[in-house]
């Protein structure tokens, strides 16, 4: 074995089809034409698990640019992350009520420095030339195939942080210089006016969010575009398939601002399907903290994705302090 | 090929639906902005998501609004119409620490600050201390994040799939 980066276990390139291996823990992950697979020890047996290597790369793409996101991470019905905010659960089959019940299920706890470091460097490794994981799949090349270069730029996107409103001075830039989406090219460019008094000049802000939308060039990753106290508005632009099925580990909400998504909507510890939510432009629906979804949208479409951040949720949710839906009526 | 984006309006919109397995529809709290507005009064904040103290209220924006203000930065999204929105620098702003808009009714003091049209898609920063009022050039519907205040109307049964 050499290390890549520091706390990476890596192996060297396979000469057949030249991708690495790696190790997180006692899991052994890799990839071939097709696939990644999973293997870890449960019962005194080496287990195994299999996903199509693009939903896996789409997957952990997230998982990286959300920095483990809000509780669980699902990258299919087996395996996942669950995000302890400094610690990360990697898991197989733990949240999958059959295997979970027949005892074959493996989890393991890192500092989240090293999965985030072994998550980057399968990235590095695993993403070919062409093959971008943030797009939709009409607008990038295939994931498949013995190793062909990397796509570095696609992965090592900047996140953007916004502290308040984008286009305040200071905060995040609007997206004027971005193309407009194949999808959205019908969608209005105008800006609002700003009319200020003098001496109110760059006091008043506003700016067009679904021009800002039309120009986002990711699907399936919000980011913020207003900041009330621990409010966040998030939206994003959908495409395909939500690559991971979100367990929520507090509330969520979702404003559809365009077009339509269907939401397949799950146990968060089990998996078993609870609902199938359609919502059509002007529809808003809560997540509840106890489940897990994933989302499908044929037309690319503009979701508002409502985040609270305020510290300390996971655990009132999960002691049963709060309750699980977010209004009673 | 031809794109067409489907964006809701007053006029023009569509529900959508669940296919429940287990549990119940009310679990999702689910809503239609459009529908909210087109049976509310002009200006009354329906709260249509809610999250602890954190709220989206939907407004149905026709004619003049009154003047409103807000101990906090609050943001007014344009689902639908056209809307000027009126800023005057308080004098004596809400107090930071309190939740939500409050009413003011008719023009508080201090200078006027200027104003801003809004159409569909329009996102305006609704800042700390400035008193805001909205006139809807053509009845449209506004979706406000803030805090749960004073004014914030829940009427889930009437508005939600149960
Ligand atoms: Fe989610």
């Amino acid at each position: 074995m050499s290390v890549a980066l520091p706390k990476v276990a890596a192996s060297e390139p396979s000469n057949r089809i030249g991708y690495r291996s790696f190790r997180l823990g006692k899991f052994e992950l890799s990839r071939d034409e097709y696939f990644v697979t999973v293997h870890w020890p449960a019962k005194g047996a080496r287990r195994s698990h299999q996903l199509p290597a693009d939903a896996f790369l789409r997957a952990c793409m997230r998982d990286v640019a959300w920095n483990f996101f809000y509780g669980w991470v699902n990258f299919d019905h087996v395996i996942g992350t669950r995000n302890h905010y400094g610690k990360v659960d990697f898991y197989a089959g733990t949240f999958n009520g059959t295997l979970k019940a027949a005892g074959v299920d493996y989890l393991e706890q890192f500092d989240s420095e090293h999965i985030m470091a072994t998550f980057k460097a399968m990235l590095r490794d695993w993403v070919n030339e062409g093959f971008d994981p943030f797009a939709a799949p009409v607008e990038t090349g295939s994931a498949f195939g013995p190793k062909q270069g990397d796509n570095l730029g696609a992965i090592e996107r900047t996140r953007i942080a916004t502290r308040r409103m984008p286009g305040l001075p200071g905060d995040s830039p609007l997206r004027d210089d971005m193309a407009i989406n194949r999808a959205f090219a019908d969608v209005p460019q105008d800006e609002p006016e700003i009319h200020a008094e003098p001496g109110f000049e760059g006091q008043l802000h506003a700016f067009s969010l679904f021009k800002y939308l039309s120009r986002s060039d990711v699907t399936w990753n919000p980011s913020v575009t207003a900041v009330c106290k621990a409010s966040l508005a998030c939206p994003t632009t959908e495409e395909y398939i939500l690559p991971v099925f979100h367990g929520n580990d507090r509330v969520e909400w979702f404003i559809q601002l365009s077009d339509e998504i269907v939401w397949d909507v799950a146990d968060k510890n089990t998996g078993a399907p609870r609902a199938r939510v359609t919502m059509k432009a002007g529809d808003v629906a809560a997540m509840p903290a106890d489940i897990r979804h994933q989302g499908y949208s044929t037309k690319r479409s503009m979701l508002y994705v409502w985040e609270n951040v305020t510290p300390g949720l996971p655990q009132r949710y999960e002691s049963g302090e709060l309750p699980p839906y977010p209004v009673e009526f | 090929m031809q794109v067409h984006t489907v964006f809701g309006s007053l006029a023009d919109y569509t529900k959508g639906s669940i296919e429940l397995v287990s549990g119940e529809a009310r679990h999702y709290v689910f809503s239609n902005i459009f529908e909210v507005a087109a049976t509310s009064k002009p200006y009354e904040r329906i709260v249509v998501g809610k999250n602890m103290e954190y709220v989206q209220e939907v407004m149905r924006a026709e004619g003049v609004s009154p003047w409103f203000a807000c101990g906090h930065d609050e943001f007014a999204l344009c689902m639908d119409g056209e809307i000027t929105v009126d800023f005057i620098k308080m004098k004596d702003p809400p107090d930071a620490e309190k939740n939500g808009a409050v009413l003011l009714g008719e023009a508080p003091e201090g200078p006027r600050m200027g104003h801003v049209k809004l159409r569909r898609g329009h996102q305006v920063l609704l800042a700390a201390g400035n008193a805001y009022r909205f006139t809807a050039d053509r009845t449209g519907v506004l979706l406000q994040q803030t805090v749960l205040g004073e004014l914030s109307v829940q009427k889930w049964r009437e508005i939600c799939l149960l």
